[in-house]
């Protein structure tokens, strides 16, 4: 019977179905280790050792580990709530109502809310954490950078989410938020040098091509300003940050890991 | 049937490989990246302008308001869903105010009772003529141009064109209409 059990487990371990998941074998020497993290996409964007304080709870407070949680259970939450919201003037506020009110586990938007505010604290978290161990010094300054750029896509996704319940309070957030950006410099209609650009008595600048106004597609905050935040947030914003992070977590490994205590 | 030089030729930029040059290939080389940066730049642009609509599917900035005359004493509302314009008639004029707070954009409420301008965002308040006195409006309300088509005796306002009391432009024949 147990010759039998090992020969059976033989036949599997040795099948190309399985070599062809399984390269190394069991990592049981340093080497195999080594291959074995090499050998996977995943998991070779982590370091191949991790320093003991890099595990370190009180040292790390895992506030990085915590911010791609929630981002993934965002991601996760939000593919699950564009089943049921369209991003139109006629349907987005009753979608959202209906989210709450009549599709199963009506919980799910409220995750999907506090997940996204928790997910913006925590970003604040890890910054601190990284700040106050020094941890954006050299070799490491490159990753920093990477990680403001970062934080500021979770602002915008955090942003361009507003909108979306499609109520007073989003649309005069989004009215307020995004008024900032007719006072850029040259390219918005109240920016600081914009009245200079003319030909003529011609204003070349104008609330039709102002930078607010690629921004919503529209005079004020509508219709393709609705659509246009929600393509960003559901679509752009989450590719570009997915691919940053990629580049962030393996640039961690690349720099010799989770930095340790001077 | 030549044999093979003993030595390199004396110039290197014109080694002749097959006909090809370091001349001819730098050449090849300054169009090739000349196209990919054109190709890009247009690409570019294409994208930035794709973003820009020609066609808005929203109200029009230039409207006819109706009848001078059809206006009352105070602050009519008719226009504000629609245009963002209230128009005002006080004791020897009719003015158009935009109903955009300058503070950072929010509409404001018109509160008869308390006959004052109110921007539920933060608080601002105006009094009927569009001056700020509450909340943390810089600024008064802007006026719409507003002036009376010379056809059919109607007011038309134009939102395209603003007048700002702190630049004095209040009293421009076109930021009211003069009533008997």
């Amino acid at each position: 019977m147990a010759s039998r059990w090992r020969d059976l487990q033989q036949s599997i371990v040795s099948s190309q179905f399985w070599k062809s998941i399984f390269r190394v074998g069991i990592p049981n020497t340093n080497r195999k280790r080594v291959l074995a993290m090499l050998g996977n996409v995943v998991l070779h964007l982590h370091p191949v050792k991790t320093r003991k304080s890099g595990v370190k709870m009180r040292y790390t407070w895992c506030a990085g580990g915590v911010t791609f949680f929630l981002f993934l259970v965002l991601t996760f939450t939000g593919l699950l709530l564009m089943f049921y919201y369209r991003p139109t003037v006629e349907y987005a506020f009753v979608d959202i109502l209906d989210l709450r009110e009549q599709v199963p586990f009506g919980i799910m938007r409220e995750v999907h809310r506090w997940g996204a505010h928790a997910m913006v604290i925590s970003v604040w978290i890890h910054m601190f954490r990284v700040f106050m161990t020094g941890s954006y010094k050299p070799p490491r300054e490159f990753n920093w950078v990477i990680g403001v750029i970062l934080l500021v896509l979770t602002l915008l996704l955090s942003f361009t989410g507003y909108l979306l319940p499609w109520d007073q309070l989003a649309i005069w957030a989004i009215t307020v938020g995004s008024n900032m950006a007719s006072a850029t410099p040259l390219l918005g209609i109240q920016g600081p040098g914009t009245s200079l650009l003319k030909i003529g008595d011609i204003q070349l600048v104008t609330s039709t091509n102002d930078a607010r106004f690629g921004l919503l597609g529209g005079r004020f905050v509508g219709a393709g300003a609705l659509l246009r935040f929600y393509v960003l947030h559901c679509v752009g914003i989450p590719l570009i940050a997915a691919f940053l992070m990629a580049v962030h977590f393996w640039r961690v490994r690349k720099d010799g890991g989770i930095s340790g205590p001077v | 049937m030549s044999t093979a030089p003993e030595t390199l030729p004396s110039s290197p930029p014109d080694v002749a490989l097959d006909g090809v040059t370091r001349r001819s290939t730098l050449k090849w080389m300054v169009l090739a990246w000349t196209g990919f940066a054109a190709a890009t730049g247009a690409g570019l642009t294409a994208t930035v302008r794709f973003l820009f609509p020609n066609v808005l599917f929203e109200p029009p900035t230039r409207f006819k308001a109706g009848d001078p005359s059809s206006y009352a004493l105070g602050v009519d509302e008719r226009w504000k869903e629609k245009y963002g314009i209230w128009i005002v008639r006080d004791t020897n004029s009719i003015y158009a105010l935009v109903a955009v707070c300058v503070h950072l954009g929010c509409t404001p409420n018109w509160l008869q009772a308390q006959n004052k301008f109110k921007c539920p965002c933060h608080g601002s308040g105006y009094y009927v003529s569009g001056i700020n006195f509450e909340g943390p409006a810089p600024r008064p309300l802007e006026r719409a141009q507003i002036e009376v088509s010379g056809e059919d005796g109607q007011i038309i306002v134009d939102k395209a064109f603003r007048y700002l009391y702190e630049r004095g432009q209040w009293s421009d024949p076109k930021a009211f209409v003069k009533m008997a």
